[in-house]
Formats: structure tokens, sequence, C-alpha cells
């Protein structure tokens, strides 16, 4: 496997404009000659889909809800963040850049981590064209405020609801095409293989999930835009379907996997209430602007909280990290949450939860400036809870939110397969080891948006693409083997549901490549996973049959590719024996218990390649280089 | 923690060519804090493990926002709480004892996929029609060259807040889908960048729901009270000037 990231030379701001230039272009009328398929419609997907179209290219778009509306982009609450510079405190393209490079721990591509920052500022251009409803103050202009600790205020948002405006933006661009005929959109079906000739992605296996028909696409190439895998956990903040097979499917067929390890657990979640229990909500990241986070000093304290004097209360992100406080990035406050849990120090049933606290905001600000602040937050912590926020403190524990890990991409988003781009959360992205807050919005629609547009037509203009069809015999081959796959999932006749084997795995991955891992724990999730997946293929218990609308079929292929996943994943997290961003390795801190960095052994990034069913997968590195910014601890005491 | 037991009546159907039927379950042991959602999770783990086909049913976010979620739960679309989708329903608005009836939206245009799955896609192809205002990706201008007035951009964001659910839909006795259309003109007609292509985009809009069989509104407004999202009529009253005046002003 070669890794060449294709990074222009020269000046990192001149990079991508260089780039540009020096990218191959195709004549208008020939644009209808290439055709594309998009696998996903969140803010990815949707936006590329529909900027290909408008440029001529014929576009087959993928997604398994009913409507492409609905992808998971939807559920994004806080922002997004653009270097506009519009409340005029001293942002800029350089800034972004630079916080988004540190705020990745030093573990992102420096010149696509740039280009990020210099395209931001179109999106929101784009955006407000298409009619997204941004807030705005009552001169008339953007609103922006501050978010995830940013020391500027470059986050534009639309109430609480700023994925669901972006997404409907995309969304409405892509109807418009395919009304045009542009597009041809493929809802209820999901995408099950990739298909590889003579070394170039030229199409994809797909189910159609009302009838169960297996079917193959042909295309010039193949973009995935299919999200992330948190999914992997059980309990995420992610919705329910989404999954990792897309991108699992296509690592096996010659796509480097890059930092799988890579995980956010977001802070402020709502904790578990139940065995029940089917998926975590977030809370708005915003609320630790106004909240304060406490837990007992004493053990298995049970007192209500009103009932515990100041005194005996340990604002421990306050006394731990003075000058963010509350304020503190994710991956820290998780794991500081993690620890007094740990200690036998947590709050409500499970013990499993800490406070997040507004008395003292009520008091300050007084109700009616919180509540319409966070009143929306409010009612929905409520609603899922049964207890009011204003007169109780809330209960937040940490939850899988993102993952920066992917499918590894050259400076094109290209994967290590010719023709094969990934977009969005399913790359392995600008984000490094830890992403910031309203930045992966920014990501998926500048991928979509404003540089895969670009790229794929260098491609088509660069390569020599014979025309095939699905009558190719790779087609069949690759048809069969789903076939075969599926037939394997339908006759076992056992007794455990998918269900089942996804909350099985989900505890070995929480509890031992979650917020903290190390080598013991990884290693026994590295026997436990294998053994969880052979149960799985001897005992597993579908019904319905294959030729209908099947959730549980469904569900189970889904499962059937995380258990493969997670294994290199857990295998990726044991081979980084630093703690850098998301990933904290317990051998690996400071002497005061901090996250410690080993930029000697560890600036790159791993790209796994798959070997075959059964082998250990081969890392390769791609080393990163910082000429812009400097390689610092980053702290935040 | 309140532990219920409670009779469930779910509608069944295998798919579209075949009849349905309500098909009565008993579940005990659910907890007061488990959505909605949750419990029926719980039914179909347990049907699953009988050897019996799960309850279908459309979800996907479980926050309210993706507009997956539906489901006729007593009559009312995303029962009976107000301003809730059925996924952020829980289970302490119901007590023990209580029977539950279960069923899809019900309506000509959304046809039965399968148990309580529907087919929605009426709602993208009105979307094609005009549901978007025509600008390529790149060569926009400034996003602060245009200035908006706050309270036209905080009326454009209601209407915006529209998810598709169709509850709007299922609520009325003409199954008209005039509330989900109206969310989406208005969210335009307040907007400056929507006024180019406004009299098009009603007409199409509206053309096309026809098109699709959905019915006649006679102002009942059932459809506001079921709406998750409070969509308010408002945006109907609205809509159906805008629609006269491009009728007037061809
Ligand atoms: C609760 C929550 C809040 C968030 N808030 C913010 C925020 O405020 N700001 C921010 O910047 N980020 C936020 N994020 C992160 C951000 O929302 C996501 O990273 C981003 O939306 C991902 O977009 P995407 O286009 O890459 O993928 P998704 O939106 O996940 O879309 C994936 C698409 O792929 C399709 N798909 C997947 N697999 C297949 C397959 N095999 N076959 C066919 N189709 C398939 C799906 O149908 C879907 O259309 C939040 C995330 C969560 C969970
Ligand atoms: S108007 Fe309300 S009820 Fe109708 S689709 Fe939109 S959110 Fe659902
Ligand atoms: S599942 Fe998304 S709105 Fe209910």
């Amino acid at each position: 496997m070669k890794l060449d990231a294709k990074c222009p030379s020269g000046p990192i701001a001149q990079q991508w404009d260089k780039h540009r230039f020096d990218m191959k272009l195709i004549n208008p009328a020939n644009k209808r000659k290439f055709d594309a398929i998009v696998v996903g419609t969140g803010l990815a997907g949707a936006s590329a889909a529909a900027s290909l179209a408008e440029l001529g290219y014929k576009v087959d778009v993928f997604c398994f809800s009913d409507s492409p509306r609905r992808a998971h982009s939807i559920a994004a609450q806080g922002g997004i963040n653009a270097a506009k510079n519009y409340p005029n405190d001293g942002d800029s393209v350089m800034r972004l850049f630079y916080d988004t490079v540190k705020g990745g721990d030093f573990r992102a591509r420096e010149s696509n981590v740039y280009r990020l920052a210099q395209v931001s500022n179109a999106i929101i251009d784009q955006c407000v064209a298409q009619g997204v409803p941004f807030a705005r103050e009552y001169s008339g202009l953007l609103d922006n405020r501050s978010f995830g600790g940013a020391q500027v205020s470059r986050t534009f948002y639309a109430r609480g609801q700023t994925g669901q405006q972006l997404l409907l933006g995309a969304y409405s661009a892509l109807m418009r095409q395919v009304g045009l005929g542009q597009v041809k959109m493929h809802a209820r079906t999901e995408m099950l293989d990739l298909v590889v000739i003579d070394g170039r992605a030229r199409g994809i296996v797909v189910r159609d999930l009302v009838s169960g028909e297996i079917r193959s696409y042909a295309a010039d190439a193949v973009v995935l835009a299919t999200g992330g895998y948190a999914n992997i956990f059980y309990l995420s903040t992610n919705a329910k379907a989404c999954n990792a097979t897309a991108i699992w499917r296509a690592h096996k067929r010659g796509a480097g996997l890059a930092n799988p390890c890579y995980t956010q657990i977001h802070p402020t979640c709502i904790p578990r209430s139940g065995d029940y229990q089917s998926k975590l909500t977030l809370m708005s990241e915003s609320l630790r602007n106004d909240g304060r986070v406490w837990v007992p000093k004493a053990k298995v304290d049970k007192r209500s909280p009103d009932q515990i004097p100041e005194s005996e209360r340990d604002y421990y992100l306050e006394r731990k990290y003075p000058s963010y406080g509350n304020l503190a990035p994710r991956d820290i406050s998780s794991r500081a949450a993690k620890e007094v849990c740990d200690e036998g120090r947590g709050v409500g049933p499970s013990g499993f939860g800490v406070y997040l606290d507004f008395a003292d905001s009520i008091q300050r600000l007084g109700k009616s400036v919180i509540e319409e602040r966070y009143g929306n937050l409010f009612e929905m912590y409520e609603r899922i809870t049964g207890e009011n926020p204003y007169g109780v403190p809330m209960r937040i524990y940490p939850a899988p939110h993102y993952t920066m890990g992917g499918l590894w991409v050259d400076y094109n988003l290209m994967s290590t397969i010719d023709g094969l781009h990934v977009i969005g959360e399913a790359n392995f992205s600008d984000h490094g080891a830890n992403r910031l807050g309203a930045s992966a919005l920014m990501q998926g629609l500048a991928d979509g948006y404003f540089i895969l547009p670009y790229t794929l037509g260098h491609y088509f203009a660069s390569s020599k693409l014979g025309k095939l069809t699905t009558d190719h015999p790779e087609f069949k081959r690759v048809e069969n083997e789903v076939n075969e796959r599926q037939q394997r999932l339908t006759s076992m006749n056992g007794k455990r549901t998918p269900d089942s084997f996804h909350r099985a795995l989900g505890a070995i991955m929480w509890e031992k490549c979650g917020m903290a891992r190390n080598e013991r724990g990884l290693k026994e999730a590295l026997q436990a996973i294998p053994a969880l997946r052979e149960e799985f293929w001897q005992n597993l218990k579908i019904t319905g049959s294959r030729e209908e609308y099947n959730v549980v079929l469904e569900h189970a292929g889904r499962v059937a590719d995380f258990l493969e996943f997670a294994e290199t994943m857990c295998l990726d997290a044991l081979t980084r024996t630093e703690s850098c961003g998301g990933h904290f390795r317990e051998e690996s801190h400071t002497p005061d218990g901090e996250a410690q960095r080993d930029d000697e052994n560890f600036c790159h990034a791993t790209v796994w390649e798959h070997l075959g069913d059964g082998k250990t997968p081969m890392a390769h590195k791609e080393s990163l280089t910082f000429d812009t910014v400097k390689l610092t601890v980053r702290s935040y005491k | 923690m309140t532990l219920m037991k409670l009779t469930l009546r779910i509608w069944r159907q295998k798919n579209a060519r075949t009849e349905g039927q309500f098909v009565t379950y008993q579940l005990d042991n659910v907890s007061e804090h488990m959505s909605f959602l949750e419990m029926l999770d719980v039914l179909n783990e347990g049907l699953v493990a009988k050897g019996e086909e799960p309850v279908a049913f459309d979800h996907d976010c479980r926050e309210g926002i993706c507009g997956a979620c539906s489901l006729m739960i007593n009559g009312y679309p995303h029962g009976p709480l107000p301003k809730t989708t059925t996924c952020q329903l829980h289970m302490r608005h119901f007590k023990d004892g209580d029977v539950i009836t279960v069923e899809p939206w019900r309506a000509r245009a959304f046809p039965v996929i399968k148990d309580c799955v529907t087919d929605r896609s009426a709602f993208d192809r009105i979307m094609q029609a005009g549901g978007f205002i025509s600008v390529r990706t790149g060569g926009t201008p400034d996003a602060n060259a245009l200035p908006i007035r706050k309270r036209s951009a905080d009326l454009s964001m209601d209407a915006a807040a529209c998810i598709g659910c169709g509850a709007c839909v299922a609520a009325c006795k003409n199954a008209s889908a005039m509330l989900f259309v109206a969310a989406k003109v208005g969210q335009f007609a307040h907007l400056p960048q929507g006024q180019v292509e406004r009299k098009e985009r009603v007409k199409a809009m509206i053309g096309r729901m026809d098109v699709e069989g959905f019915g006649n509104c006679t102002n009942t407004y059932d459809c506001e009270g079921a709406c998750p999202k409070q969509i308010p009529r408002r945006f109907i009253n609205e809509m159906n000037r805008d629609f006269i005046w491009a009728a007037l002003t061809e």
C-alpha cells in the first residue's frame, strides 16, 4: 500500500490555489459523459452530489433512510465554524487553521487543514444564498457565538438546529437536481460492497431495503459519504442506523483505514437510565458556559444535591483546570468525569453521572436569562428524564459522539483505491486526534461543496476510464459474495439476536477502548472480540426472509461488520502507546496525570491495510510534518 | 421506579400487497423512564427471541429532529403529548394497565410498506418540484452583503423547523399536506433570497401536492395541533395568499 498524500508544494496559503490551477479540467460538453456514485446524503454526500450534478456529471445517490433529508447530520445542534471574522475579534484563516491543528493534538495534515479553513467562508455564503435561516442580530447581519472553548466567536448557528438547517439546504439543492434529472436518488438502499476493477473503484453492490433485492451499479468513480462509526459502542449520540459497513467493506477491498482508535467522547450527554437504553442524547456543549460541574467530595454520597453543602462539593474542573474551568476541552472534561465516577463519587441511580448545576447562574442572571439561552435544552432534558433542571442540577455523563478515524485520503480526498473518494466524517479527517466543536459540519460541507467537485473532475480528466457496465464479471462475483453472506446470516437459526451481540460488543469497546485505554484491557478486548464474532457466526438468530423488508437482517449485517472493525480499532489503540487527543493511554501521562503525547514515535497517521480474514492487518505510516504550526504541548491548566 | 403492565394493539401488515390487522401483545415490566420506541424495542427483542418477526417502524435519530419516527398512538400522531415526536415520548405519560393502540400514518399518499412503516417519498417529490432556491454552488455574494431583518429571519426559521414527518397529513381528515408545503414555502417567502422564484415555487409545490394524491385543505387545522414542531397555521394562510396572487398575476 503506497501512501502519497499528494500535497502541493510551496507556501501553505497558496497551495490550494496552485493545486486548482494544476488540476486538469473537463470541458463542459464532456462532463455528461462521466458518472459518479455518491453513497450518503448527510452534509458531505448531499452537498457533493448536488454540486457534481450542477457541473453536469450524472450522479447516482444512495442512502439507507426513507428520505435523504434524514441523514444523521440533521441532528447537529451547536453550529458551524468559519473564519469570517464578522465580530472583528481577531479571527482569520490562519487562526482557524492553527486552532484546528492544535485542537487535533497535532495529528492532522497541515495542508488539508489550511484548505479547510480557507474554504470555510464560502460555505457560509453558499448556505445563506440557499435560504438557510441563520441567527441574526437586530442589524440584520449574521450572529456569531463562541463554541467549544474557542477564544473567538466564529460559530454560525440556526437556533439549536444548525445541522438540520444546513442539511435541508444541501438536500434542497439535491432535490433540485433530482427534479432536473441530473441525479437519480436511491433511498432505502444500502451499499453492501464495493466493486474494484483493474485497481479502480467502479461500482457498488446494494440491497434494496424494501424488496431485499441485491443489485449492482457501475460508475466512473465512487464517493463514500457514509458518516462515522461511533455506534460501534452501541450506546452513542449517533442516530440508530449509523454504521461502518460502507467504509469497512471498502477497507476490505483495499482502502487504507487510518487511525480508527481516534474517537471523541462528548462530556455533556444525559446518563443512561436502564438496560433497555437504546441511545444517548447529547445536551449542547453551550450549557457549560453557565453550568458548573461538580460531584460530592465523599464517596457514595446518596444525599440529594440540595442537601450537600458547598463545602462538601468538588467542582473538579474548576479545581484542576483553573484557567478553563467548566469550559475545558471535550476530551479533558470527559476523562475527568470518568475519573471521579470511577472513584465512586458519581451521582444518580447508576453512579455514572456528574452534576451540571445552574443554581449560581440562575441566581446571578435570573431564571429568564437562563430560559432564553437554554430553554429548549432544559425542556428536552425534562422530557427525557422527568426532572426539572431549573430546580435540580442536571446529571450528565460522557458518551461516544464522533469518530476522527476513517478511510485514509490524500489531498484530493481519494483513498488508496483509485477512484474511491471519501468525504465527511467517513474519512480520517482534518481533525487529527480530537475534533473541535462546530468543525464537523464545516468539514462535511467543505469536502462536498468546494473540494471534491474539483478533485473528482481532475480524476476523470487524468484517468483512462473505459466504459463498463454491471455485466462485467466482477460485478457478478461480488454480488455472489454478498448473496452468500446474506445466506449465511439468515441460515444459522441460532439463539441470540443481532441487538444482543451489538450490546455485548458495545460493552467491550466502552470498557476497554473507550475514554481511557491500557495495554491489558486492549489485549483482553482483542481476545474477547474474536470470541464474540465466532459466537455471532454460529448462534445468530434472524427472523423473516432475505426477500423482504427485514430490519433484523439489516442490523445483523451492520453488527457483523462492527465485529470486524472493532478488532482493528483495538489493535490501533494498542499500537499507539502515546496519549493524544481522544485517545488516552493510561500508561502515557505526565506526572500530574495529564495526557502525554509522544511526538518522537507517533507523529504520524497509522494506516491499516487489510490482508485477508483472520490475518493481522499491516500498519503503514504517513508521517506528519508541522512546518507552519510549531509542535507544542496542549495545556489547559 | 414504577413498572407497568401494558396491552398493545399493534397494526401488523406483511407488505404493501397484503391486508393488515391489529395484533394484541402484553408487555410487563415497562419502566417509566423508557421512551416509547424503547418500549417497542423491548417488545421486539422478545418477539425475535421467540422467532416471530418484530414490529417494523421507522426511526433513526431518536432526538425528535430527523422526522423518521411516526406512529399513530391511541389515535394521535406521535401520541397525545403536544410538541413531542414519538421518539421523545416517554412511558411516564402512560399508566399501569393501559391499552395502547399503535398504527401507521393513514393517507393515500403514504402507502404502507410494512407494519407501521409507510412510504413518504411524496414529500421528496414535492420538494423536487420547487422546494429550493435555484442557486448553484459557488459564486454567491458575501453572506453579510444582504442584511435580513431579524424578525424575518426568525419567522423563516419558525417555518424551516419542519422535520418532514407527515404527522400533519396523518392528523388531517382529508390527508392534506398543506402544513408541510406551507412550511417550506414560508421559509423562503420570508427571506429576500426567496423572492425571485416565489410565484413559481408556490404553484409548483401545490401542483405537485395535488398530483401526489394529498387531499384539500378545509381549514380544520388538526395539522397544527399534531405538529411536533408547532408549525403555526399562519403559514398556510400566507401560502394561500401567495398562491392566489401568483395565479392572478400570471
Ligand atoms: C448529536 C450530535 C450533535 C452534533 N453537533 C454538531 C455541531 O453542532 N457541529 C458540528 O460541526 N458537528 C456536530 N456533530 C457532528 C456532525 O453532525 C457529523 O460529524 C456530520 O454531520 C457527519 O456528516 P456526514 O455527511 O459525514 O455523514 P452523516 O450525516 O452521518 O450521513 C451518512 C449518510 O450515509 C448514508 N449511509 C451510511 N452507510 C450507508 C450504506 N452502507 N449504504 C447507503 N447509505 C449509507 C446514510 O443514509 C446517510 O445518508 C454532531 C453529532 C451528533 C451525533
Ligand atoms: S409541518 Fe409539522 S407535522 Fe407536518 S411534516 Fe412538518 S413537522 Fe411534521
Ligand atoms: S426518530 Fe428522529 S424524529 Fe423521532
